[in-house]
């Protein structure tokens, strides 16, 4: 089926074609750029193009394809790098140059690139949808081949495959692929969803200790700029506990993934010794790329994540950031002229948001083992204003809310968490399985180190009015304390090799040393010695050992 | 593909610098028209919105006098740039036509203005030192070759000179020059005399885009990224260290804003548009090096916050694309100390990779960051002194407030002098060392 394109305003296109179907992808004017139908007319379509539509003119032709936004979902897809719309960036750049050309149509994998596969099926036997019917070696991880439908299988055999060829058929005599695709807007299936108990461990001693976060559950870092969102983001991306990373540069700089290509590429994956490209996929979609393919971008990176989720992998999808994602949504809803909501931002803002975050979550696969999706998105509200519409709309599906103080990073506090307004849902259950795999200790390390911050924050005001030296002994143990538990333990150096990432045992051993020196210094203070002298005291012990 | 231009006298109607034309046979978008007004005034315009045979024309340049009966012709050509090494030394206005009173020049080749985005795989990393000569960003907020780092100014404070001295006195690692795009927006005749002094001092030399306050607000979206292709053509074609001066970028978000009501898009917040976080970076992310070659654009763009309101859109917007910002302070500036950079809320992203063994020196990071901590506090106890005043304080306090005094008016004053990096960071560890902090 074929038209002509009749109106162009920006990234959207009208095209005189009839019977397309809403989100279908059309290829407009004679460069073929990639688009998605965003409105129905009786006689026309409005066509949300991913790609610069400067050249377009009236009157060339445009053509439906019958299908939706699709990722490409199969062996290779690790270590990739990819723009929103799942093109992978090293071979455009060998294709077309150092400056991203439009219409550059590209498979997201290589498709002669070889793969031994072992079938773990045998002809003859039926399967279910998503059952696992074989394996391929893709650099250190299994990668599952699972059945794309219910059937007989008819033949399968063992061997190495190219991504367009078939490694075995039904007995009905549909062919069986290794590769399949996938509507990146739908979520992929699974058994059923379980409820998060199992912590994420990030290495940042503020998140795990104060505020762990959950294998399955979403988390937002909102922070103004210069507080250190990507820092964090990228430093949860390095030293994560999971077995798979996608990393979405979602409407951010270029130089940024710059940064990050080259250290993955350098850097090992504490957990494992293995470089972290390998258990890495990227999407960058930077703020200079076309908006509706950012739009596109983070569904295309949790379609990924998903795929690697159902073959029972913890994946971790990192977002930087979500609001640029949610300015997409209001440029295209308001280049289609639809009634405004808060800000500028349409109504649906939330409803999206809230459907994108449920795609989250610990789940049974198809084939009955247990993997999970965790979510964690930076935000990035104008003015550094919690109230405005997007931060909102995350906190509605969010788990965790880790508050990023502008205070604390101009200071170079970083991670600049704030330790009063940031939470976590998941801390109960967490904390349980911490005491359990950790130590007994943690609950109570964890309540004192809290009780500890809050009175120094009112002490602070005390302080402020009468000053320090007119303050009582006691408190101000209690101010010296919270600055060894601020400045030692909360603060963290990304830069530092060693201060990077701390396991949990670690962080309580830390915690536990400050606090054990607090106690002794309080019980000296009982004895009548003052506070410098018991400072002292602490000072030569510590020489001494 | 048509050969021939075509001619139509069909306008319906103008909307200050917007026109509208209907039974338009053939158009593309973006498509460079040329509009010839009843006096025979030539103006250039380009295709914004075509809707069936309607198509609204944005026109660069006055519109005054124009009447329906205009002609605007079609090329089928969208909007470039003449791009040469020739364009060194040579000063345009914002439609790229010289006003320095010499002859255009034979290009090398035109490029398309708006550019292709760098894909980010090709992009290289940037880290090779930049010294400014000043020591609020050498020593504490370092500059890097293809960083953005744009100056946060407020009505009053002098960020041109502050920009001036960075064009005289930067130079790169390995003592190389730079060439300077200069891009004005907006500016009063008084700032410009001031600037084109500057360049005429220049070394490595300058190709300028000025559009003046009295000028056409339209060249206004249009000189900045004439400037930004013949950058990126000096750098990665020719293998030149380019650095862009933007100043104001203020007044380029105002015309942006301009246009977008005259157009009856659905203002944003203060009645910007709601694309202006993606316009903007549609300019500064044109800042960078790429893997083998050896150019680079360096982006110092410099605006003046409304308000002072730091988080008004256009520093806000500004901040979450650059890569760090240089916020001047109007009490530093009251205290006579000049640049009167207020280090706490200003950043260089970029610096890390930039500063350390074998860029700078290898105790750079560490004196930064005492440096840095002990003025937050300094800071912080200024407030205290307010109410309790600062016989009632402690001596360790009374210290502090005093390194925090003497961290303005010896380490980040510092007048019309150079200074290299290794002066700025003895003259920092001096300090430090003479408060006792230096450990």
């Amino acid at each position: 089926m074929s038209g002509r394109i009749i109106g162009i305003a920006g990234p959207t296109v009208t095209v005189d074609l009839k019977g397309l179907r809403l989100y279908e992808i059309v290829l407009v004017g004679e460069a073929r750029l990639t688009g998605e139908v965003v409105r129905l007319e009786r006689d026309r379509a409005v066509v949300q193009v991913y790609e610069d539509t400067r050249g377009l003119s009236l009157g060339e032709p445009a053509r439906g394809t019958s299908t939706p936004l699709m990722a490409q979902l199969g062996p290779g897809l690790l270590s990739g790098i990819f723009d929103g719309l799942q093109r992978p960036l090293d071979r455009l750049l060998e294709r077309d140059g150092h400056f991203m050309a439009g219409g550059s149509a590209a498979a997201p994998l290589a498709d002669r690139r070889e793969w031994r596969f072992v079938p773990e099926k045998l002809a003859g036997e039926q399967v279910a949808a998503g059952e696992v019917i074989g394996q391929v070696e893709e650099g250190n991880f299994r990668h599952l081949v699972s059945a794309s439908r219910a059937g007989e299988i008819a033949e399968l055999a063992a061997g190495t495959f190219t991504l367009c060829g078939q490694v075995g058929s039904y007995s009905d005599g549909g062919e069986i692929s290794a590769c399949q695709v996938w509507p990146v807007r739908r979520p992929r299936p699974f058994r059923r969803k379980l409820a998060p108990g199992e912590p994420l461990v990030t290495g940042q001693r503020v998140v795990d200790f104060l505020y762990p976060l959950a294998r399955g559950g979403t988390a937002i870092i909102p922070g103004g700029f210069g507080t250190g969102k990507t820092i964090l983001e990228q430093s949860v991306a390095k030293y994560a506990d999971v077995d798979l990373v996608v990393y979405v540069g979602c409407g951010e700089r270029g130089n940024e993934m710059a940064e990050l290509l080259e250290e993955f590429s350098d850097l090992a994956d504490p957990w494992t010794g293995r470089r972290l490209m390998e258990r890495t996929i990227v999407v960058a979609n930077t703020s200079n790329m076309p908006v509706a393919a950012r739009e596109a971008s983070i569904y295309t990176a949790v379609t990924m994540a998903e795929y690697y989720r159902d073959m029972g992998y913890h994946v971790l999808l990192l977002a930087d950031s979500i609001s640029r994602w949610a300015e997409a949504l209001r440029e295209i809803s308001s280049s289609l002229e639809e009634m405004p909501g808060e800000e500028g931002y349409p109504t649906y803002l939330a409803s999206r948001m809230a459907g994108f975050m449920e795609r989250a979550g610990v789940v049974e696969t198809a084939n009955g083992t247990i993997g999970s999706l965790s979510m964690i998105l930076s935000v990035s509200p104008p003015g550094g204003d919690f109230t405005e519409p997007v931060t909102q709309a995350c906190l509605r599906g969010a788990g965790a809310f880790l508050m990023l103080d502008a205070s604390l990073a101009h200071r170079r506090h970083y991670p600049a968490v704030n330790w009063f307004h940031s939470y976590s849902l998941y801390g109960q259950a967490i904390l349980q399985h911490f005491t359990h795999q950790i130590s007994p200790e943690w609950p109570a390390a964890q309540q004192r180190c809290r009780l500890l911050l809050q009175r120094e924050e009112a002490l602070r005001e005390v302080a402020e009015i009468v000053g320090v030296e007119g303050m009582q002994e006691s408190d101000r143990l209690i101010l010296h304390s919270a600055e060894r538990i601020r400045l030692e333990f909360l603060r963290q150096n990304a830069y530092s090799e060693d201060d990077a990432f701390t396991p949990p045992e670690r962080s309580l051993q830390l915690i536990t040393a400050i606090l054990a020196e607090h106690q002794r210094i309080e019980r000296r203070l009982a004895e009548k010695v003052t506070l410098k002298e018991a400072l002292e005291e602490g000072e030569v012990d510590h020489a001494a050992l | 593909m048509r050969l021939s231009e075509h001619t139509y006298r069909t306008i319906s109607s103008i909307r200050g610098p917007l026109l509208f034309l209907d039974r338009v046979l053939q158009v593309s978008f973006g498509e460079v028209v040329r509009v010839v007004g009843p006096a025979g005034e030539e103006l250039e315009g380009e295709v914004i919105k075509i809707d069936r045979d309607t198509v609204l024309i944005q026109v660069f340049g006055d519109t005054r006098g124009l009447d329906t009966g205009s002609a605007v012709s079609f090329f089928d050509a969208i909007k470039r740039a003449p791009l040469s090494p020739a364009v060194i030394g040579r000063v345009f206005n914002g439609s790229f036509s010289p006003v320095d009173g010499l002859p255009s020049y034979v290009p090398d080749r035109w490029g398309p203005i708006s550019g292709a985005p760098i894909n980010p795989v090709a992009r290289a990393r940037p880290r090779d030192f930049i010294e400014t000569g000043c020591t609020a960003i050498d020593a504490l907020n370092t500059l890097v070759r293809g960083q953005k780092l744009p100056i946060f100014s407020s009505a009053g404070l002098p960020a041109k000179e502050m920009a001036a001295d960075i064009l005289r006195n930067s130079r790169l690692a390995g003592g190389g020059e730079f060439v300077v795009v200069f891009v004005a927006l907006g500016l009063t005749h008084h700032e410009y005399s001031f600037y084109m002094d500057v360049l005429d001092e220049m070394q490595g030399g300058f190709a300028a885009f000025v559009n003046r306050a009295d000028e056409p607000v339209i060249e206004r979206l249009l000189a900045p990224r004439f400037g930004l292709a013949v950058a990126e053509y000096l750098a990665f074609e020719r293998g030149m260290d380019v650095l862009v001066l933007i100043t104001d970028m203020t007044n380029y978000c105002d015309a942006l804003r301009e246009v977008s009501t005259a157009r009856e898009e659905l203002p944003g917040r203060r009645g910007y548009p709601g694309y202006l976080y993606s316009d903007l970076a549609s300019l500064y992310e044109r800042a960078g090096r790429i893997q083998g070659l050896s150019g680079s654009v360096t982006m110092l763009p410099v605006l003046t916050m409304p308000e002072e309101d730091i988080t008004h859109p256009i520093p806000d917007l500004t901040g979450y694309i650059t890569e760090g910002q240089i916020v001047l302070s109007r009490q530093l500036h009251q205290r006579g100390v000049f640049p009167p950079v207020d280090v706490l809320p200003s950043l260089s992203r970029l610096m890390q990779q930039g500063i350390g063994e074998g860029r700078t020196r290898e105790d750079h990071r560490r004196i930064s960051n005492l440096l840095y901590r002990h003025y937050a506090n300094g800071r912080d106890l200024r407030q205290l002194e307010t109410i309790v005043g600062k016989d009632g304080m402690n001596e360790q306090d009374r210290t502090m407030l005093d390194f925090a005094d003497s961290f303005e008016q010896e380490l980040i004053h510092q007048g019309d002098q150079r200074r290299t990096v290794a002066e700025s960071l003895d003259l920092g560890l001096a300090l430090l060392k003479r408060f006792g902090l230096d450990s």
